[in-house]
């Protein structure tokens, strides 16, 4: 398993774009929301964490495709079928692969994105929180619309329809807990149910995303 | 003889070919008479004529959700016990639920509209019904997309059971976002908040109608499915042959 | 002798259709056996059904599933990875023996350093079968193992199989080419091509065998 992360990883890194790609992206989502809406800092600050949300969640979408399909065409995911390593490991770990390049590198960056958005500063530990807790369930359940679409030709945007309602219960509780941050409030709340929605997504989705994953081999 | 029967294709089209005439009568008669009977009844003293809309809007919005439920089930049935029919009532029933979940957006709208003072609120019950209509496109788009049969079934299924997850979760996740505009179930067993018998008793007819619209468009949808699949099949193996 | 791989009765099916039927065989260590027919018969569905990526419409495989390696015209290759990386991750997924012996085999030893992507095709298809020595299994299933080798590797190829059977595997395998194994037997899948409407069975493998 550690194998296939850091090849994964080495893969990410060397293919190019693999950590800053969604970075970038995010950028550009902050960068652009104030032009629609206009600059005044409190109306910003008051859209902030649905904004981060939202585009954590279309990056993290972005690099979704790749969790599985480039390893369809060139065969290793047959290799990784008849591999001694569970299909349900494979599938985590390609999921926490992702996550490493995408929903990480977000986690870390959130503060200054914050900050261009007008966070309140109390905010900020809690939207740090809330992402480092969500994220992983976003790569997961990403991983798992990416399972049930690798073999169609132009699966991208019917993977978009099917992943993007499984991801509004993370999305209620992540923003709702940096809401409550940035209003001065407790976020503990919905940032324990955001934890308990990932554990369960991890806990069962690398199943019901591998027996898609079989389907689809066949 | 066993419930299971009735998955073999032969036999489902027999009974179900039996069974059609008597369903399709039975809601061309109820569903306009319980329309006709929910138009009868008198303005409400709050809400006066548009209230009427309710005979609409709540056995439509029963039927997204039942009609999702039987989708579930029929899934599990296909994943667990692989009968094929199965699997082609479920894919027969989305859209017939996707178009239900519609009419109960619409039509609490236009109910909406006067009461609320607006078209659409980002209320639980209406978001919720709006998540669910994502997840039925979603269904029908996979089954669409996917070219074997065999897979088809499987992924949706799988989908099914996963969506019916978060369909649920998603439900209560909005409760806790926004608390809402909407009233409480039309439909109660709990005491003292039960609605009149003047709306009562033709809003049972409305959906009982609507029931037997939807059974009578599953039936007619299921035994398309089949066909279709039979004229497949045969066409597959006259290519062979 | 106890046999690796079993096949009784088995039926595959391609696409919801039957493609053959009623094939048996068994391999012990040891045997190699060359699968033979024309296009589209069906030889590498039954190469997946072996390796277990699908479930036979019929019939039984019998193998310990930690036994077998598959190798198909996809090498499971990474072009932004070197030979010996590609090779390593490999052996590491699979437990096997130290990539050294499998680089010397195929003859890479040249290229260790090179990534994938400025192999040639055929250079490419040799490392893929070196993946095959690193996976340390004893049952090869191999789909078209020497498409665009040339006469060298081929050879290289066939000692590496008899390397292998020398020491106690077995290998199924779909070829065109002589492979200059004369031990190796052949089975001709051209009479199990399956024909007519399958039996109605209570338990039809596919939408199209429910609805035949």
């Amino acid at each position: 398993m550690i194998a296939l992360l850091m090849r994964d990883l080495r893969l990410a890194t060397r293919a190019g774009g693999g950590f800053g790609l969604g970075l970038a992206f995010f950028l550009i989502v902050c960068t652009l929301v104030p032009f629609g809406v206009g600059p005044q800092g409190g109306t910003l600050a008051l859209i902030a964490p649905g904004i981060l949300w939202v585009g954590a969640l279309l990056a993290c979408l972005l690099s979704l495709d790749r969790i599985f399909a480039l390893d369809w065409e060139d065969g290793s995911l047959d290799l990784l079928a008849t591999a001694p390593l569970p299909l349900e490991g494979a599938v985590l770990v390609k999921a926490a692969a992702h996550w490493i390049t995408t929903g990480l590198p977000l986690v870390a960056a959130a503060p200054v994105f914050g900050i261009l958005l007008h966070l309140p500063g109390a905010a900020q530990p809690w939207l740090v929180a809330a992402l480092a807790l969500g994220t992983p369930a976003l790569s997961m359940l990403g991983a798992f619309g990416a399972a049930l679409t690798v073999g169609l030709r132009r699966g991208g945007l019917l993977m978009s329809l099917l992943v993007l309602p499984l991801y509004v219960p993370t999305l209620i509780f992540g923003a709702e807990a940096v809401r409550r941050g940035a209003a001065g409030g407790d976020g503990t709340t919905p940032l324990v149910l955001l934890a308990g929605i990932t554990m369960a997504v991890l806990a069962a989705i690398p199943f019901a995303a591998a027996g898609a994953l079989r389907v689809n081999l066949r | 003889m066993s419930i299971w029967e009735y998955a073999n294709p032969v036999k489902f089209m027999r009974t179900s070919g039996a069974v059609l005439p008597w369903v399709a009568a039975a809601a061309a008669v109820s569903l306009p008479a319980g329309l006709l009977w929910g138009w009868l009844t008198p303005e409400d003293y709050k809400q006066g004529a548009t209230v009427k809309i309710m005979f609409l809007h709540v056995p439509a919005a029963m039927m997204a959700i039942n009609i999702w439920v039987m989708m579930l089930v029929a899934s599990l049935i296909w994943l667990v016990r692989r009968h094929h029919v199965s699997a082609l009532a479920a894919r027969a029933a989305a859209p017939i639920g996707a178009v239900m979940t519609l009419v109960a957006l619409v039509t609490g709208a236009v109910w909406g509209q006067p009461m609320w003072g607006t078209w659409w609120e980002w209320d639980p019950r209406l978001t919720s019904f709006l998540i669910l209509f994502l997840f039925y496109l979603g269904y029908m788009a996979l089954w669409g997309a996917v070219e074997n049969p065999d897979s088809a079934a499987d992924l949706t299924g799988v989908l099914c059971l996963v969506g019916s997850v978060f369909a649920l979760l998603s439900r209560y996740a909005v409760n806790f976002w926004n608390q809402g505009l909407h009233q409480g179930a039309s439909l109660s067993i709990a005491p003292g908040e039960r609605m009149s018998a003047v709306y009562k008793y033709p809003l049972y007819l409305c959906m009982a109608g609507f029931f037997l619209l939807f059974l009578t468009l599953l039936l007619l949808r299921t035994r398309t499915e089949i066909r279709r699949r039979r004229t497949a099949a045969l066409l597959a193996r006259e290519v062979r042959a | 002798m106890e046999p690796l791989l079993s096949v009784r009765g088995l039926a595959v099916s391609r696409g919801g259709r039957r493609a053959v039927e009623g094939v048996d065989f068994t391999l012990s260590a040891g045997q190699a056996l060359i699968l033979r027919g024309p296009n589209g018969i069906g030889k590498t569905t039954l190469l997946r059904t072996v390796a277990g990526l699908q479930p036979p419409a019929a019939g039984q495989v019998e193998a310990d599933p930690d036994a077998i390696a598959y190798a198909a015209h996809a090498d499971g290759l990474k072009a932004a990875l070197t030979v010996a990386e590609n090779l390593e991750f490999w052996r590491l997924v699979f437990g096997g023996p130290p990539i050294a012996a499998a680089i010397q085999a195929m003859d890479l030893g040249a290229l260790v350093q090179r990534p994938a992507a400025m192999l040639s095709a055929g250079q490419k298809r040799r490392l893929g079968l070196a993946r095959l020595l690193v996976t340390g299994r004893r049952v090869w299933v191999l789909d078209e193992p020497t498409v665009s080798l040339d006469a060298g590797s081929v050879a290289l190829f066939a000692d590496a199989v008899r390397g292998h059977l020398a020491q106690g595997g077995a290998a199924l395998m779909a070829t065109h080419i002589d492979l200059g194994l004369p031990e190796a037997q052949v089975l001709d899948l051209g009479p199990f091509r399956a024909v007519g409407a399958p039996l109605r069975s209570r338990a039809p493998a596919s939408f199209d065998e429910a609805f035949g």
